[in-house]
């Protein structure tokens, strides 16, 4: 019924991992980069839409929010950034040890991090029931909150599992080294989130 | 732990080919037997095939209710009905057609159809995909549910603000619909993502993306569209029901939100899901009239490009569904001008297809006989759309049965169409067996006769000024015949439906027996016995050209040495498709049916206090958990090298 086949090369001697464009996680984890970025894009294209129907920015009587929590965040999850590339390149180098050390560090901040976070909230200045604007910036943090609190909980469950018999799969490097890329995006995400909640209020009142 | 060279595990190869090979890759690849394989499995087929089953069932709850909605339009001032009743079932009807039906099935296909396209053993993220199957089916029986309990969605299929809003719609109907809608938006945006990955890094060793199957292309296409477009109206719909639930005022004028947000965020998402319907519709085509026209798709070049122009371009016409609301002068003719220019990348398309079938020698079988059926479809639907481009034209008949006529000519012709004939072309490949030609030639013509007897009348209806969505309409306007005729013309596409539907089930159990390519068609999906085997291929076929059957009559060529005491499967180069790695595909798992079931308690319990949405993330966190833990023990290859 089926054609017969003619052989014409052999796969055996292929590795079984490759990081970055190679593997199939990276892909998997680029569209998803996607779907969550159009998701921030159009929170932040609904900000704006919301802006230009208003006179003042923040609308009267409110005030802009505090920015002391923000900021704090902010510096912090930037400065992560700094055991998460050390964390990325040990990864790359199949380094278990250094690996083990940098993923722990990154959680470590990430649980310093929660404290400025839950403050965040507080220092609105505004209550989402309150109006179109406290509505939108309220979004804002929460959908900034999940996509933190998500890859915080990754990197959890990834630190675990290095310290199990799963850590000597090479797969594991992959999944570490994809895992450091989705910390990047985290702050890269927030970056223009903070300038439209804490900043732009104040430059534009 | 020793590591182990490529060479010291069981892999296929000349000693180990044949009845042998397919002996070992089926343990390899198979299930468990009964309940628990079907539960666990994450083979792309058989979850494309329940996919497509249950998308046609939604097909057919969908389709009793329009006809109900016929037979109480059939005459004036007809009692047999309520006007509440006549909401939901618009919206009822409308909602499982465009979010249950048409884009599901549309990925179904895909889901079943690419990985055997692009000569790979199993989809990317074959758990994902499980799971994305059990979210569909848990927001598609949420809402039925809520419309036999009478607590039926009644704002229509986009749900407007501020009708849909807390003030006009009190209850739990509009959340039960905005909550289908995150049921919907997570399974499509799951497959999207499976397919990207899919046919950017599995295709088959020398399957240049220039060398692509038509179909590939479009669902390639649609996935980035998918990816673009939903996450607007999950958006939507979050912020809807954050309104409704919550006090948010996004919608809410009074307190500086916009109703006309909603419409600019739902039609960001719904213009391009127009595509999303229609662009692997337009894949079905190709392989259609290719294999019966006997010749390769005419300008191949010219086909890709009006896929990813028509994919570009559907993002920038979203406002023509607003031009009631009021624009400025430029936003009118801006958006008219991009409206008229969607029509000539689909035009462009048609040509070809024309071209191809009149420089082939086609064999007019059931499954072209729904191309030609496609073409004269489309092509009515869409000239009634570019007469709606122009906005004077548009604000007339803005709301209008002539717009019911327009948008089922472009989707019925545009996707349903050709989705019967890709069906009637595929079922073979599905079921090991050929569907019943003359049952399937009769069907065809009662659905196309009786489509247009249905639908050409509404143009009329509307021109004469018969608003959309009333349940009921008095004697004296002139209407009376039109519509009776309209409720005929939907009573025989009914009886054709059910045609369609006993030929299959009669010729699942007693149609021709099929061989692996019963109608001589170039693609890899032919290569392979009818029904494929779990593991797809027995060797990884190789690709030089763009009709590879066409091309190798006496035999197939292959690459041997994946493993076969494991699940593996080969990737290759993003363009130019040259071999790279070797990669383990997921085992079966029972993990994404309950993360699955996690998932659906957080999202229906939403809708009545949004605690859930905090207290529920902890069992959806630990079933995510327990999916990606690793179960099985290091293998002995790939350990640190
Ligand atoms: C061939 C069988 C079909 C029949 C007889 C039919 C009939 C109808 C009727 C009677 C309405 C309501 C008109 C009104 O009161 O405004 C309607 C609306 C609609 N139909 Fe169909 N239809 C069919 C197939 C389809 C298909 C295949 C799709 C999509 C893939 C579809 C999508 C819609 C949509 C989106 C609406 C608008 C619902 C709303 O107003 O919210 N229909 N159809
Ligand atoms: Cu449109």
């Amino acid at each position: 019924m089926t054609l017969p086949v003619r052989f014409a090369g052999d796969l055996a001697e292929l590795p079984t991992s490759a990081f970055g464009h190679r593997s199939l996680t990276w892909w998997g984890i680029v569209a998803f980069f996607l779907i969550e970025g159009t998701t921030f894009a159009l929170a932040i294209g609904t900000y704006f839409y919301l802006m230009g129907g208003e006179q003042t920015w923040p609308p009267a009587p409110f005030s802009p929010p505090n920015p002391i929590a923000g900021t704090i965040f902010t510096v912090l999850l930037l400065l992560s950034e700094i055991p998460n590339t050390l964390a990325k390149r040990a990864a790359e180098r199949k380094d278990l040890r250094a690996l083990r050390k940098y993923l722990l560090i990154v959680c470590a901040m990430c649980a310093v991090m929660v404290i400025p976070r839950a403050f965040e909230f507080a220092s609105l200045n505004v209550s989402w029931k309150d109006n179109a604007y406290g509505s939108v910036i309220w979004t804002l943090l929460f959908l900034h909150v999940t996509n933190f609190l998500t890859d915080f909980a990754d990197s959890l469950v990834l630190a675990g599992l290095l310290f199990t018999k799963h850590s000597v799969e090479s797969r594991r490097f992959v999944d570490a080294a994809e895992n450091a890329m989705y910390w990047r995006f985290v702050w890269l995400c927030w970056l223009p989130i903070y300038v439209l909640i804490y900043w732009l209020p104040r430059w534009v009142s | 732990m020793t590591v182990l060279s490529g060479k010291d595990l069981p892999r296929d190869g000349e000693q180990l080919q044949g009845p042998a090979l397919d002996a070992r890759l089926a343990r390899t690849w198979g299930d468990a037997p009964g309940l628990w394989g079907w539960i666990t499995t994450t083979d792309h087929k058989r979850i494309g095939i329940r996919y497509i089953v249950t998308g046609m069932v939604f097909l057919v709850l969908a389709g009793l209710s329009a006809l109900w909605m016929r037979l109480q339009l059939a005459t004036p001032e007809n009692s047999m009905m309520t006007p509440d009743r006549y909401n939901q079932l618009f919206t009822m009807h409308g909602t499982t057609m465009m979010f249950l039906f048409a884009v599901p099935i549309m990925e179904a296909m895909a889901i079943y159809l690419v990985p055997l396209m692009i000569g790979t053993r199993n989809i990317s993220f074959p758990r994902l995909n499980a799971f994305s199957y059990w979210m569909y089916l848990a927001g598609g029986v949420m809402i039925w549910v809520a419309f036999v309990l009478n607590i039926g969605p009644d704002a229509g299929w986009f749900s407007y603000t501020p009708l849909s809003g807390p003030q006009f719609s009190p209850g739990k109907r509009v959340d039960i619909w905005a909550q289908m809608i995150t049921f919907t938006e997570v399974a499509a945006l799951a497959v999207a993502v499976e397919l990207v990955a899919t046919i950017l890094k599995q295709r088959a060793p020398g399957m240049t993306l220039a060398r692509m199957p038509l179909f590939v292309w479009g669902a390639l296409v649609t996935a980035f569209m998918v990816i673009f477009s939903m996450p607007s109206v999950a958006l939507a719909s979050s912020l809807l029901i954050a309104d409704r639930l919550i006090g948010t005022h996004f919608y809410n004028a009074a307190e500086h939100g916009d109703p006309l947000l909603w419409q600019h965020l739902f039609w960001f998402f719904g213009h391009p899901e127009v595509y999303i319907i229609f662009l692997p519709a337009t894949g079905f085509v190709s392989h259609i009239t290719e294999a019966f026209s006997r010749r390769p798709v005419f300008a191949y070049p010219a086909m890709v490009l009006s896929l990813v122009t028509t994919g570009l371009l559907a993002f920038g016409v979203w406002v023509h569904h607003m031009f009631a609301t009021g624009l400025p002068r430029l936003g009118y003719s801006f958006y008219t001008a991009a409206t008229l220019a969607v029509s000539i990348p689909a035009a462009i398309q048609i040509f070809c297809w024309i071209a191809t079938m009149w420089d082939g020698r086609p064999r007019f079988r059931v499954p072209l006989l729904y191309v030609v059926a496609f073409i004269v479809t489309f092509v009515i639907g869409g000239l009634s759309g570019v007469m709606q481009a122009s906005v004077p034209i548009d604000l007339q008949v803005h709301d209008t049965y002539f717009v019911v006529a327009h948008f089922h000519y472009v989707l019925v012709g545009g996707a349903v169409f050709p989705l019967l004939g890709a069906f009637t072309y595929w079922f073979p490949k599905f079921t090991g067996r050929m569907m019943d030609d003359r049952l399937g030639k009769i069907a065809f013509w009662m659905i196309f006769i009786g489509f247009q007897v249905a639908f050409f009348p509404m143009h009329f209806l509307g021109l004469m000024g018969m608003p959309r969505r009333v349940y009921t309409y008095p004697t004296n306007m002139g209407w009376d015949e039109l519509n009776l005729l309209a409720t005929i013309g939907s009573f025989v596409v009914a009886a054709a439906f059910l045609v369609f539907i006993v030929n299959a089930i009669f010729s699942l159990a007693r149609g021709a027996v099929a061989g692996a390519n019963p109608w001589d068609a170039p693609g890899l999906e032919w290569a392979t016995s009818s029904p494929p085997p779990q593991y797809n291929f027995p060797h990884i076929p190789v690709v030089s050209s763009r009709t590879p059957l066409w091309d190798n009559r006496n035999h197939l060529p292959v690459m041997t040495g994946l493993r076969v005491d494991d699940r593996e499967l080969l990737l290759t180069s993003v363009m130019e498709a040259i071999p790279d790695v070797r990669d383990p595909s997921a085992m079966p798992s029972a993990w994404p049916l309950w993360a699955a079931m996690a998932t659906t308690c957080l999202f229906i319990s939403s809708i009545f206090t949004p605690w859930a949405v905090v207290i529920g993330a902890f069992p959806v966190a630990a079933a995510l958990i327990g999916w990606f833990w690793p179960k099985s023990p290091p293998g002995p290859e790939p350990v640190i090298e």
